[in-house]
């Protein structure tokens, strides 16, 4: 790939260019240096007992005889499809393992709060708390709001190591989706069992039959969507806050020369959330201007950058691939890293700068990183000694400081709760008027565009140009992760956006509402949040009794971590239309790739598809949302109803 | 909402809820915080604050807390550039509005006690009638449930010239659609225009002046609120109800009619909040998308000729209106015109000549359709001022047609005639009474136009129990007084007949469910002896009703077979009254106010409860403001029994109903009654020394206590002692 097809966000390539005057290596040049093994890309490398690796590759270039067909097994008989089942539904178990231990670590934390011992956090949303209080049946009354949140912490510390009946969040779900996955017997029953459960099914000489693998991946996957994410989105947004809209900046041009610069990347949001707190404090100020720096900026990178955007509108300096580019800049005096999508290349790039890689969390820890660990029972401290180490980093800055004049406004904040507010105010919060404008056509569907960056492909250009092309066909998007960093950066999250971006009936609805064409919903998590919205677009009524009615489709277009697999898989067992970009995983297998793009729709409803142009893509979306319409009677224009008393009579109650 | 219609309606909402502020804060220096305030007459207190807060505004000290809430639900004003979502807080900052300018009205009640003029019509000079007390609520409500008004239009501001004020709401009254009428223009009002322009306004037109401020908008939207309350049986404070109710079931749009102020950008906010969107005849910005409303938020730009037709399709309303081919406007909306002094060209009956109406059944091959005679003078024939005799004789025929329809049908014609402008009709039968104004006549209006409307409207409505129908109008003298007597033959007849029915003797009763667009819950079940509670619809106009919609609101209820003969339960009824309710009501008695009574929509005529200290009842009217022995106003009893629910202790009932003979028969009937206002003892006081002598106390409404006695239950027991009322002597009540 050239150099200059790297990436089609200008701060990214002018870092590129500047990495390499330095010397310095990135991401970039590590692709290009090394292509992906051909075998385990299309998944038919097994490596789970000592008789192999074995390698089962789909001939290439020509069509197998049956013969062909019948040898290409692994040592112990296995199957291309078992191989890339195995394969599959052990990146589906990682990814779910990923989002829950977060959501664990989260609620230890939350308990901790709640019991009073982690000073400096709180609850923040009353609301909420109230809201999950009954969700789990917790008995409210004249109770404080920290024992209700003691009983909270403890229910849900108890969904991990459940071992049978079903997940609570579980029956947040439209009930016909609670029926659908109880008849195919993929309900989660505990969040950790069923991870384990597909560890030892995709053990050697255990589950041999692929779709039986995937049937136990589709129950792994759900207990992180509707169990692992879902518990952490909620309990995240009790101790911080229900996020709501803010308005803030992103790319590196965020980061200032004058200031002492940390970037906090990652994924978990309570060291973040204390960072902001204390970056504030006016002695850690006045002791970084005793250093010569004018203040303290703090930006955030990944999702833990999304947290602390969506509640406080802190600054982003930018996604996945750009995390070694910050250093780049000269100007990072730490870079402070919690959990998940964290190179270890940061160790390397910043041996040619000035900047200290901080890893803090007991999980993550690196070579050639130091280790700051932060510890909730006394969070204010663990935060100043991060920020002192950064300001005591100042003085040691180089002269070759470039920071990208790159940045954009975007308005993020848009969470469930904010999304029903939003939409008629606090006298009238519902989805109505979202299903209204759906049903008459002005919004032709919704998608939520997800998911990572990946360096095999150009840096952001599948998710701009995808949700470029969804909005024009009046899609109403919504992001989260890297890929709603993408299209902020490209200036999709502004109001402003709808009228020049989107299609007209969708622009008249944003500039109704007042809401960008594109909503931020926050981090990977917080793609519990679509599912929660779908599931309200669902109770209002009109369309459909199932998320797998509605005209909605989803994508992960440059996705590259073992939880966007996760988060698919969840989506497509939610009733989901997913089309991931890229690449993709099971191709070594045509069977198994049949049974998840084509089969899983008559079982579940949704189903993956894979294309890695981003035209298709929107196509393919738009045909899937254009079916649902027409399913659901709404491919048509429909006459206006005007009632007479007749009508009104009839009319239920509200 | 577009970024301009947000903004500034944020900003009109903090230049209303400051002035609010300011206005409270002098008020309370000059009166301190125990001063009372309030709407007159009402038992919702400011009935927005009211409904959507749940919070009872009675003092000025009360006030602080709303404009608390008011200052806490205003948000910052909308940024030019990358502003943040703007819909949801313009919303807030609507209903911050119309909260605020609640407290600003009912300062001015305390300020300027005649500012308005607390009646239906205007008073003099003074066209501004303020907030529409609880008896006005009831009364206009019914036409509300019933359909016979739609909905309304909040029209603010003043049309460019008068003529078209007159068009625009000459319209609005042809589609039966009530005009609420507050704020100015370019100092003037829509008001006063239409008086310029001659035309009568007030309730009784459906044109009403409620003020010449923007801020008496909240007239209109605490309408809107309190008939959700009263009619949807939503409890106080439960705001989403209360609002989702007035977008489904009150089709009221507003008007702006002029430029459109900051101030008035928030109070169309407020509105939207009720599903009630903007249609206005400037440039605005539009907001097109559905969703808080049916259908789109806001239309501008629209053309003062199209601009109710429009209004009405994005409210999504359908509006039935019949051609009638006369001369004359015509509709609902004229029925409470009057005609006076020097207007009167042409008057009849009222004691000043001999006058009748008579339906009467014939054969087929007796009538022509559509023939109508007039024999003797007409109009032309006349001077200005002269009197008449006249007799209007409509003969019907048809396989459906049976003698019982035809008071059904006569009880029209009263209506029927009010409905054109320039006619003014009261009573009935031998005793009716016509005025033609002389603006009528101008427009060329002549007798026999009487008979074109009464074919139209009654073929319309009543064309499945008829086939033809011919009418004559007779106004010499000999033929009127032959038709007099003959009239009267068979109103004896007939009186007879209906007199005779029974509950007992009845297999079939019939369902009212008209009210359920307003009242979900509710189902009126009505059988000879039990009238509906609303006075319209005896057992045999449901039956007519049922011939000619057999899918509408009246249907055949079979008792089936008795649960309790004293009380009034039939197994067939209860099953009808689960299906009916939805589920909410599986039974009620016919007869009994103690035990489970009868559920009531908020229509009723009169409610009943029970005195316990005098082991009787009372009754009160709804047009009785004043207080009553059980402690509560007409008006809080409504509130208290209304939307559908079964009361022990009271009940909802007819006017006619006291002198049925199962009226409270489970407690001993009328002899319980022991307290009535004086004008519901006059109006039905013939009836009812009737049924005294029936029962053989021919005395008994004259022992029976009213408000010249007291309004206390301590007050009116000396004065049943003294008269040895009946109900003393009876076994306890309870």
């Amino acid at each position: 790939m050239a150099e200059e097809a790297r990436s089609i966000d200008p701060a990214t390539l002018e870092m590129i260019d500047k990495a390499r005057e330095d010397g310095s290596s990135n991401v970039f040049e590590r692709s290009s240096n090394m292509k992906p093994c051909p075998i385990g890309l299309e998944g038919s490398c097994c490596r789970i007992c000592s008789m192999g690796p074995c390698r089962v590759p789909l001939p290439k270039n020509k069509e197998e005889t049956a013969e062909e067909r019948a040898k290409r097994k692994g040592v112990c008989g296995a199957t291309a499809e078992t191989i890339a089942a195995r394969n599959f539904a052990r990146m589906i178990a990682a990814g779910s393992a990923a989002h829950s231990d977060h959501a664990r670590k989260v609620t230890e934390t939350f308990l901790l709060a709640a019991k009073g011992e982690a000073k400096g956090f709180t609850i923040k949303d009353e609301q909420k708390l109230l809201q999950v209080a009954l969700n789990f049946g917790v008995k409210i009354a004249e109770r404080s709001n920290e024992e209700i949140a003691t009983e909270i912490g403890e229910l849900v510390m108890k969904e991990f190591g459940r071992q049978e009946g079903e997940l609570t969040p579980v029956k947040s779900a439209p009930l016909k989706r609670q029926e659908l996955w109880q008849k195919t017997k993929v309900t989660p029953r505990g969040i950790d069992r069923e991870v384990v459960e597909m560890m030892h099914r995709t053990h050697m000489g255990v589950d041999q039959e692929y779709k039986s693998i995937m049937s136990q991946a589709m129950r792994t996957a759900l207990a992180d969507g509707w169990g692992g994410s879902m518990l952490a989105t909620d309990l995240q947004d009790i101790m911080f806050g229900t996020p709501a809209p803010v308005l803030s900046q992103i790319n590196l041009g965020v980061l200032k020369k004058e200031d002492v610069n940390i970037i906090i990347h990652g994924h978990e949001p309570q060291l973040a959330e204390m960072l902001a707190v204390v970056v504030q404090d006016p002695g850690i100020i006045e002791y970084a201007r005793s250093k010569g720096a004018r203040g303290i900026n703090l930006a955030g990178m990944c999702c833990t950058a999304n947290e602390i955007l969506m509640r406080h509108g802190v600054p982003i300096a930018g996604n996945f691939l750009q995390q070694e580019l910050a250093i780049v800049t000269g100007a990072l005096e730490a870079i402070v890293v919690d959990v998940q999508c964290i190179m270890q290349g940061l160790a390397d790039v910043a041996q040619c700068y000035h900047t200290r890689v901080i890893t803090t969390d007991p999980r993550a820890k690196m070579t050639g990183a130091e280790h700051i660990e932060f510890d909730e029972h006394r969070a204010w401290e663990s935060a100043e000694q991060i920020i002192r180490t950064a300001i005591d980093n100042f003085p040691n800055r180089g002269k070759n400081i470039r920071i990208p004049d790159q940045k954009t406004d975007l308005v993020a904040g848009f969470s469930h709760e904010t999304i029903n507010y939003l939409l008629g105010g606090l006298f009238r919060a519902s989805y109505r008027p979202l299903n209204e404008n759906i049903i008459n056509g002005r919004i032709r569907g919704v998608a939520g565009v997800v998911g990572c960056n990946n360096a095999r492909t150009v840096h952001d250009n599948a998710h701009i140009t995808l949700v470029k092309e969804l909005i024009k066909n009046d899609v109403l998007v919504l992001q989260t992760g890297c890929s709603a960093m993408a299209c902020a950066k490209a200036g999709l999250m502004l109001p402003e956006a709808a009228r020049e971006f989107a299609g007209e009936g969708l622009a008249s609805v944003c500039e109704a509402v007042g809401i960008p064409p594109v909503l931020h919903l926050g981090s990977c998590v917080d793609n519990a949040r679509i599912l929660i919205a779908a599931t309200a677009m669902v109770k209002d009524g009109g369309l459909g009794d199932d998320i797998s009615d509605l005209p909605v489709a989803g994508a992960a277009p440059e996705w590259m971590s073992e939880k966007a697999l996760s988060i698919g898989q969840y989506f497509v067992g939610s009733g989901v239309f997913t089309v991931f970009g890229t690449t993709w995983p099971t191709t070594g297998s045509k069977e198994l790739t049949e049974f998840l793009f084509k089969d899983y729709e008559s079982i579940y409803g949704g189903m993956w598809a894979f294309e890695a142009d981003p035209y298709k893509m929107a196509e393919l979306m738009l045909g899937h949302i254009d079916k649902k319409r027409k399913d659901l009677g709404l491919d048509k224009a429909r006459d206006r109803v005007l009632y007479d008393m007749a009508m009104r009579r009839e009319l239920d109650a509200v | 909402m577009s970024k301009i219609i947000a903004s500034a309606a944020i900003r009109g909402a903090h230049k209303i809820v400051a002035r609010s502020r300011e206005k409270w804060q002098w008020a309370l220096e000059k009166w301190g915080p125990a001063e009372p305030v309030g709407f007159p007459n009402t038992a919702y207190y400011l009935p927005i604050i009211y409904g959507i807060l749940g919070h009872k505004v009675e003092t000025l000290g009360d006030m602080e807390a709303v404009l608390k809430r008011c200052e806490a639900l205003l948000p910052p004003p909308v940024k030019e550039t990358h502003p943040l979502p703007y819909l949801a807080p313009a919303l807030d900052a609507g209903m911050a509005t119309f909260f605020a300018e609640e407290i600003l009205e009912a300062i001015r009640y305390l300020e300027t006690p005649d500012f308005y003029t607390k009646s239906e019509d205007p008073a003099g000079d003074n066209l501004w009638l303020g907030a529409a007390d609880d008896v006005i609520l009831r009364k206009r409500g019914v036409e509300f449930v019933d359909g016979t008004a739609p909905g309304f239009a909040a029209v603010l501001g003043a049309a460019p010239d008068n003529e078209t004020a007159v068009k625009i709401a000459q319209e609005l009254q042809q589609k039966n659609l009530y005009v609420f009428m507050a704020g100015s223009d370019n100092g003037k009002h829509f008001s006063n225009q239409l008086v310029d322009a001659g035309v009568q306004i007030g309730w009784p037109t459906r044109l009403v002046p409620f003020g010449p401020d923007t801020s008496a908008t909240v007239f209109a939207m605490g309408f809107a609120t309190r008939a959700a309350m009263s009619f949807g049986g939503i409890e106080p404070g439960d705001y989403r109800k209360i609002l989702i109710y007035n977008k489904d079931r009150i089709f009221a749009f507003a008007m702006p009619l002029g430029y459109v102020t900051d101030e008035w950008y928030a109070n169309a906010a407020g509105a939207i909040n009720y599903g009630f969107p903007i249609i206005a005849d400037t440039p605005i910005p539009e907001v097109l998308p559905y969703g808080i409303c049916t259908y789109e938020h806001v239309v501008s730009n629209v053309p003062h000729d199209k601009i109710v037709s429009r209004a009405v399709e994005v409210r999504g309303l359908k509006v039935t209106v019949t051609e009638v081919p006369i001369p004359l406007a015509y509709g609902p909306a004229f029925e409470g015109e009057r005609v006076r002094g020097d207007d009167i060209y042409l008057e009849c009956g009222g004691g000043r000549t001999a006058m009748v109406e008579w339906v009467t059944s014939k054969s087929m091959d007796e009538i022509e359709d559509g023939s109508v005679e007039v024999i003797g003078p007409d109009i032309s024939d006349i001077e200005p001022g002269a009197k008449l005799p006249l007799a209007i004789c409509v003969e019907v025929a048809g396989r459906k047609m049976q003698a019982d329809y035809e008071p059904i049908l006569e009880r029209q014609v009263h209506h029927l005639i009010n409905y054109a402008q320039g006619l003014m009709h009261i009573g009935q039968r031998d005793i009716a009474w016509l005025r033609v104004s002389k603006q009528a006549v101008e427009k060329g209006f002549r007798l026999n136009h009487i008979g074109i409307m009464l074919h139209a409207k009654l073929h319309q409505d009543f064309g499945r129990i008829f086939d033809k129908m011919q009418v004559k109008l007779y106004t010499a003298e000999e033929d009127v007084k032959d038709k007099v007597a003959k009239a009267k033959d068979a109103y004896a007849h007939r009186d007879a007949r209906i007199e005779g029915m029974t509950d007992e003797t009845t297999d079939m009763y019939y369902s009212c469910t008209l009210c359920q667009s307003f009242a979900p819950s509710h189902v009126c079940v009505i059988s000879p002896e039990r009238t509906g509670l609303c006075g319209s619809y005896n057992w045999m106009d449901c039956k007519a009703a049922y011939e000619i919609s057999p899918t509408g609101p009246n249907q055949p209820v079979p008792k089936g077979a008795t649960i309790d003969a004293k009380l009034g339960q039939w197994e067939g009824v209860n099953e009808f009254v689960k299906k009916a309710s939805r589920g909410k009501i599986d039974h009620y008695n016919f007869y009994s106010i103690i035990n489970d009574p009868m559920t009531a929509c908020g229509c009723m005529e009169c409610i009943a409860a029970i005195l316990p200290l005098c082991n009787g009842v009372m009754t009160v009217n709804r047009e009785h403001a004043g207080m009553t022995p059980c402690g509560m106003k007409f008006t809080t009893l409504a509130g208290t029994i209304g939307g559908g629910i079964s009361t022990p202790g009271f009940v909802g009932h007819s006017k006619y109903n006291i002198t049925q003979r199962k009226f409270l028969s489970a407690e001993d009937g009328i002899k319980r009654m022991v307290w009535m206002p004086t004008s519901l003892k006059e109006e039905i006081r013939e009836r009812f020394e009737e049924r005294a002598r029936e029962i053989g106390i021919p005395d008994l409404l004259d022992r029976i206590a009213d408000e010249s006695v007291g309004s206390t239950e301590e007050e009116i027991l000396a004065f049943l002692e003294e008269k040895g009322h009946p109900a003393l002597s009876l076994d306890p009540l309870m």
